[in-house]
């Protein structure tokens, strides 16, 4: 069971997509995994041959458990499907037994097609099976291509004898319990931060007319779905911005801070629900920018949809929070461990500005920094914060 | 489309955007962002959405047009009394 996010102790398995014998390749999808945070398409890091299932769904597990041991390269070893690595030792090594059949089903209950791709199924009928405690995966879809529907769950609790919620649009005390759970593990994560982390914070306002400017532009020249939002500049510049400045895009591990090669920005998207995920846009730095928009608004569906990808969640090198839209001024967010930054972007305000001795009406925004003083000091914080704004300031180069 | 058409068009279009809304309860003349909870991406989605349902590309200077449901009503009738008019010259 992979650690996806520092506040994770365990995780429910949900669904297998693939079985013994499968042949896999890095980075395919091979399970899915309940959090508080939703559920998660389970990555695995390691091509080869499924060679045994050891957690069957719906089973909760803690983080580190092995769920699956793979054959790699000749080699029989224990692999976790996600990143977090468990040494092989910690699998009894006991000889290749007869191989365990699919988890056992209710009667007349016919198991989803799950090798295929992923478990179809609608967010409704998705809910209401979280809501019965039902594992979804063992309910048979007759909507199109198979996929799930909210009757065919209902349906399958009838067969069961479980009751469907009375009202639909109420959460359950089942999604009540994990709204709960996700406020409690932020909390925990949180108050651990402000505890560990000597915090040191920054803020200087931007303005933003060029950029402005330029995204009315653009805007106007788009198809209204290719349309950019202030915010994918924001994820750029600051991405370009960690490129001068690497020492905020690193992990503090075992006491030391450890430099990630790559710049994977993650995102505070809240949680409709209440609650808030912040998973990795890949790469950001080095994506184009109507990439990133694309990108940007299928992680922000996927986060409130409860289909994010296991390397999603445990890959964020440094986060990227906005409250503009609430309109807050200005965001001092706390870290997330193991990261060693935050920056924060408030609402966009139209503000009285000198330039040139006189002065006129620009947009402006203020962005923040809260950073780890274990990593850096307010000096390369604020060279950090030039380098955003220097990006800022040419918006056809982000 | 008659404005009770458009008028299911926009909350369907809502529905797919903030499912736990209960859009029924929607008062036609306050802020869509205030009572829906919507963000900057959210918005985006419901113009997509309207182009994508109604065929429409609102331009980014319009959007204050579309704060409030009646405002979304009034607007998408008045386009599509103009392409009516244009579809049959």
């Amino acid at each position: 069971m992979p650690i996806l996010g520092a506040d994770m102790e365990a995780g429910t398995l949900v669904a297998w997509r693939i079985r013994p014998g499968d042949h896999v390749r890095r980075g395919e999808i091979v399970a899915e995994v309940e959090t508080e945070k939703g559920l998660i398409d389970i990555e695995i890091f390691v091509s080869g041959v499924i060679e045994r299932i050891l957690v069957q769904p719906g089973e909760k597990v803690p983080v580190g458990t092995v769920l699956a041991v793979i054959q790699d390269e000749g080699a029989l070893g224990a692999v976790p499907a996600g990143p977090a690595a468990v040494p092989a030792a910690s699998v009894t090594p006991t000889a290749v037994g007869p191989v365990p059949g699919p988890a056992p089903t209710a009667p007349g209950l016919a198991p989803a097609a799950l090798s295929s791709g992923r478990l179809r199924i609608s967010p409704a009928a998705r809910k209401l099976a979280g809501e019965l405690g039902m594992d979804p995966a063992v309910v048979s879809g007759t909507g199109p291509d198979g996929a799930i529907t909210r009757e065919d769950v209902e349906q399958a609790a009838a067969q069961r004898g479980l009751a469907p919620s009375a009202a639909p649009t109420t959460p359950g005390p089942v999604a009540v319990d994990r709204q709960a759970q996700l406020r409690q593990t932020i909390g925990a994560v949180l108050a651990r931060s402000k505890r560990e982390i000597p915090h040191y914070y920054l803020a200087t306002p931007i303005d933003l007319h060029r950029a402005s400017d330029w995204l009315g532009v653009q805007n106007a020249q788009r198809a209204v779905p290719a349309r950019l939002l202030p915010g994918v500049l924001f994820i750029k510049a600051v991405a370009l911005a960690l490129r001068e400045v690497p020492e905020l895009n690193a992990r503090w591990s075992d006491g030391r801070v450890e430099p990630s090669p790559a710049i994977h920005v993650g995102v505070a998207i809240s949680l409709r629900a209440g609650g808030l995920v912040a998973p990795a846009l890949h790469d950001a730095d080095r994506t184009p920018l109507d990439e990133l928009m694309a990108n940007l608004r299928d992680l922000v569906k996927r986060t409130r949809a409860g289909t994010l990808r296991s390397s999603e969640l445990s890959d964020p090198t440094i986060t990227v929070t906005s409250l503009g839209d609430q309109g807050v001024e200005s965001v001092f967010g706390i870290i997330y461990p193991p990261q060693v930054a935050i920056v924060g972007f408030g609402k966009i305000v139209e503000r009285p500005w000198v330039v040139g001795g006189q002065v006129v009406p620009r947009p402006i925004v203020t962005v923040t920094l809260s950073a780890d003083h274990r990593v850096t000091d307010g000096h390369r914080g604020g060279l950090f914060l030039a380098a955003v704004e220097r990006f800022l300031q040419e918006p056809a180069r982000l | 489309m008659t404005t009770d058409e458009l008028r299911a068009t926009v909350l369907r279009v809502l529905g797919e955007i903030a499912p736990e809304a209960e859009l029924t309860r929607l008062h036609p003349e306050q802020s869509l962002r205030d009572q829906v909870d919507l963000d900057s991406m959210d918005f985006l989605n419901f113009v997509i959405g309207l182009h994508h349902t109604l065929g429409v590309d609102i331009p980014e200077s319009d959007y204050p047009k579309l704060a409030t449901l009646e405002g979304c009503v009034q607007y998408l009738a008045a386009l599509d009394g103009v392409r009516n008019k244009e579809s049959a010259r």
